[in-house]
């Protein structure tokens, strides 16, 4: 009885437009004509890879204080002209990029791309400002401090990638945060923003070229000399045995539990076999054979599942529970039995099949906001995907067997070498 | 975007809403309970959230298990909520696969199982989730400040209950809960996406007509009298922050007052969202952000009020600042609050509440399971009239409206504060 077939819905070649400013950036569009607003999302190669050791939390507080005043606009000011449409925008920056997103009618899609082409370009760090959002900072480390799933997600870190960037929490510590100065903002700023790497996409009531042209009108003249090129990362050290490491949090009622190894890259051969393996494991259905085990069969815990965090460098494969902390020891075995079995047995094909009609049939829900659209355009391009990824998913998804799914598993889980940190009383 | 919809009564008592929506090969189903934890006694509370947790343990038909993967196998996305007035069950699928979820709804309406093992291993699931929220200073201050606010009006516990009934419920009380209450005249269903409204209708029909109708549902009926006089509390727990809560009475969602304080909380505190999907806003130009975050009295603060059938509260939440006292930044809000008493709002700054209210529902638009939502989500506490003439009903609200509501019911002698005291900070 439905009128539209999932497959033309899926933005692909004959939809999305792709341009190139002749400064360097990329803007990617796609029309929505169904509501009136508009959504923008995207980043510029301006991450935590730059961070020293020291000054831990730089590329997160740069990103935080862009908005705080630019050459145009007070703080107040900006947000003053933002929230008076009722639009929003923001910043936040990952290892490798700061990135960016925003809504608005729109109608006001030419005000939201000023605010984001000042923000960008001349953010002025006003002192009072800074100091300001720095005790906002150092009270969100405080309440991180707190959070038992935060600390064993802090702690999981540290121990997987040891001596790599990717140990570092992206919010720093107390220290760090305490040591930087306004000159270490205004010089991120100075040696990493800029138009080369950046990419934009705009979603939604608008004409997919006006778009571009919009973007070209805020932002076709921003140049940049000597924009700083990323570092090349070191290379990761394998977990030889298991680690654990416990972060103690006294009068909690509940802990928490994360434990796993290191994953695929995004763009890695067996990224799709893993990421299967990965519904299986902890995601398909009630969160996977993890939520069967630890959930309905045990009733141990509320939440538990895995997931599996791909980019640029190989990501987290991590099994993630909340339980009494009496029963943290026992969770962790049986989440281990579970892992040893995953990788002896492998996925049946059922299973497998299942999950593979999940990945497909719930692509139409993931593209039902103009945010989740713009989302999955800024994907494509960071990861190269092509324009007509999601015409060929079908068949990539399909085509992933049970054999690749057991030999991603096991090149990936070894159930000897886990990372298993932990928090609570 | 259309407001335009179907609706229905069964023979049954069931209310069916329809809403075409041709934008995406998407069906989005939502089945509404008139049960929430207002409708539960002392030693039996939680016990609404915890049939909605045995509503996924399947039936004869559906066994438990089997419900989970046939929905993730077609794609789709299910949850449920529980809520003080209400329990709600949706699933979003890709259009041509609703049949499934639109079978399951009809079936778990009667035939839910509530197998005792089932039961047993789900109370310490629920016993962990309480646990989970326990680890929270808010959640922690919230719910001393609901249990102070309401003595006699079923509202004082929270959603998820009290850790003494959570060991105590049985599962002839889970069982005997859900026969009473899950009945389709106490039931509305509502239907949004991808679909023609006939055929929609008739299947429906066939699948929940035959469900025969229950006696009418029981309500307590316990009305919180009047405070008298403000009221303080501090909660102690670990952590180095300090949380302060605010909650002054307020007015069901039908009563008179309820858009003029909608225009007030978005002057205060920014532009409330009551979407459930599909975004809000940032609030760092409201009067309150501008008097307490900017000065530094707190790092955060946010207000809103919950749309509810009874009289509940409005609640200010702020994290207050490292270099001040809970009392300060009190001061702080009580001094904000006078003024918006003592002066008129500018006309500008209504206009400007009205244009982000017709922002943030242009973003709940984009979805079609957020517009389903709304469907139903108003009927529970009003119509569904009450959703599509809101924006109207704000641009009426006036500066003396404001005025004169801020002075109802902003009063001290109305409210509870609390305060999250930490243990662990340094002296």
């Amino acid at each position: 009885m439905a009128r539209n077939h999932p497959k033309n819905s899926l933005p692909g070649l004959k939809d999305i437009f792709r341009g190139t400013l002749p400064n360097g950036i990329t803007v990617l569009a796609r029309s929505n004509f169904n509501s009136p607003s508009i959504s923008i999302n995207g980043y510029i190669p301006a991450g935590a890879l730059f961070e020293s050791d020291d000054k831990l939390g730089l590329a997160d507080f740069v990103s935080s204080s862009l908005m705080r005043g630019t050459q145009t606009y007070t703080f107040d000011g900006l947000y003053n002209e933002l929230e008076s449409v009722g639009a929003s925008m923001g910043f936040d920056s990952g290892v490798h990029n700061t990135n960016f997103g925003g809504r608005s009618l729109a109608e006001d899609l030419p005000l939201l791309l000023k605010l984001l082409s000042d923000s960008l370009r001349t953010p002025t760090f006003p002192a009072h400002e800074i100091e300001k959002l720095r005790s906002q900072l150092l009270t969100g480390l405080g309440i991180r401090a707190q959070d038992t799933s935060d600390m064993a997600a802090l702690k999981f870190d540290q121990l997987l990638y040891e001596g790599h960037p990717y140990s570092r929490p992206g919010d720093g510590f107390v220290e760090t945060i305490q040591a930087i100065t306004r000159d270490d903002l205004e010089q991120f700023h100075r040696l990493h923003f800029g138009p080369r790497g950046m990419v934009i996409a705009i979603v939604g009531a608008i004409d997919p070229k006006k778009a571009f042209d919009a973007v070209g009108r805020v932002l076709g003249d921003w140049q940049v000399e000597g924009q700083v090129e990323a570092p090349v990362l070191p290379p990761l050290k394998p977990i030889q045995e298991t680690v654990k490491s416990h972060h103690p949090l006294a009068g909690k009622s509940q802990s928490d539990i994360i434990m796993g190894v290191m994953g695929p890259r995004r763009n890695d051969d067996d990224y799709y076999a893993a990421s299967l393996a990965n519904s299986v494991l902890g995601q398909f259905g009630m969160m996977g054979r993890i939520g069967e085990v630890v959930r309905e069969k045990s009733g141990l815990a509320y939440y538990a599942y895995s997931s599996l965090s791909a980019g640029m460098g190989p990501g987290s494969w991590e099994v993630s529970a909340g339980v009494n902390p009496k029963n943290v020891k026992k969770t962790i075995d049986l989440i281990t039995k579970e892992l040893k079995r995953f990788i002896k047995d492998g996925v049946t094909k059922e299973e497998l099949a299942d999950s593979q009609a999940n990945y497909i049939g719930r692509l139409p829900l993931s593209f039902e906001s103009n945010g989740g659209v713009a989302g999955s355009l800024i994907n494509m391009e960071r990861y190269g995907l092509g324009l007509d990824f999601y015409q060929r998913y079908e068949d990539i998804i399909r085509n992933v067997s049970r054999a690749d799914v057991v030999e991603a598993a096991r090149k990936y889980i070894d159930p000897d070498a886990l990372v298993i940190a932990t928090s609570g009383p | 975007m259309t407001n335009q919809i179907t609706q229905v009564v069964l023979k049954n008592g069931l209310k069916v809403m329809l809403k075409e929506i041709h934008t995406a090969p998407i069906i989005s189903s939502w089945v509404w309970y008139r049960v929430g934890s207002k409708d539960e006694t002392t030693g039996k509370t939680g016990i609404s959230h915890w049939v909605e947790h045995m509503q996924f343990k399947g039936t004869k038909k559906f066994p438990a298990g089997l419900l989970d993967k046939a929905i993730s196998r077609e794609g789709g996305s299910w949850n449920a909520f529980t809520f003080l007035d209400w329990t709600t069950y949706f699933e979003t699928m890709p259009a041509d696969k609703i049949d499934l979820a639109l079978r399951l709804e009809a079936d778990r309406m009667k035939n839910s199982l509530f197998n005792e093992e089932e039961v047993a291993s789900e109370r310490t699931v629920i016993i962990s989730e309480r646990e989970g929220h326990e680890n929270e200073p808010m959640f922690r201050l919230g719910e001393a400040i609901q249990q102070t606010a309401f003595r006699v009006h079923p509202y004082h516990h929270e959603v998820i209950g009290d850790m003494a009934d959570l060991h105590t419920i049985t599962r002839e009380d889970l069982y005997r809960h859900y026969r009473t209450y899950y009945v389709p005249n106490n039931a509305v269903m509502a239907v949004a996406g991808d679909f023609e409204t006939k055929s929609m209708l008739k299947r429906i029909k066939e699948l929940f007509e035959k469900i025969p109708a229950g006696k009418p549902v029981p309500r307590l009926k316990r009305v919180e009298p009047e405070q008298a006089g403000e009221v303080k509390l501090s909660v102690e727990g670990p952590g180095e922050t300090t949380y302060l809560q605010v909650s002054y009475r307020f007015p069901n969602a039908t009563h008179k007052d309820f858009f003029s304080l909608a225009v007030l909380d978005s002057l205060l505190a920014g532009a409330s969202n009551l979407n459930m999907f599909g975004g809000g806003i940032s609030h760092k130009t409201s009067r309150l952000y501008r008097a307490l975050v900017d000065k530094e009295f707190a790092v955060s603060i946010s207000g809103g009020a919950t749309v509810t059938i009874d009289p509940f509260v409005y609640s200010f939440n702020l994290t207050v600042h490292p270099n001040r006292t809970p009392e300060e930044t009190l001061a702080a809000l009580d001094a904000e609050l006078k003024k918006i008493q003592e002066e008129l709002a500018s006309p500008e700054e209504i206009a400007r509440a009205i244009k982000q209210a017709r922002a943030i529902f242009a973003y709940g638009s984009e979805n079609i399971t957020n517009q389903a939502f709304w469907m139903g989500f108003a009927e529970m506490f009003a119509t569904y009239d009450w959703f599509i003439t809101y924006l109207n009903k704000l641009a009426k609200v006036t500066p003396q409206e404001i005025q004169r509501v801020a002075l109802k019911y902003f009063q001290p002698k109305s409210r509870v504060v609390g305060t999250y005291i930490p243990t662990s900070k340094e002296a």
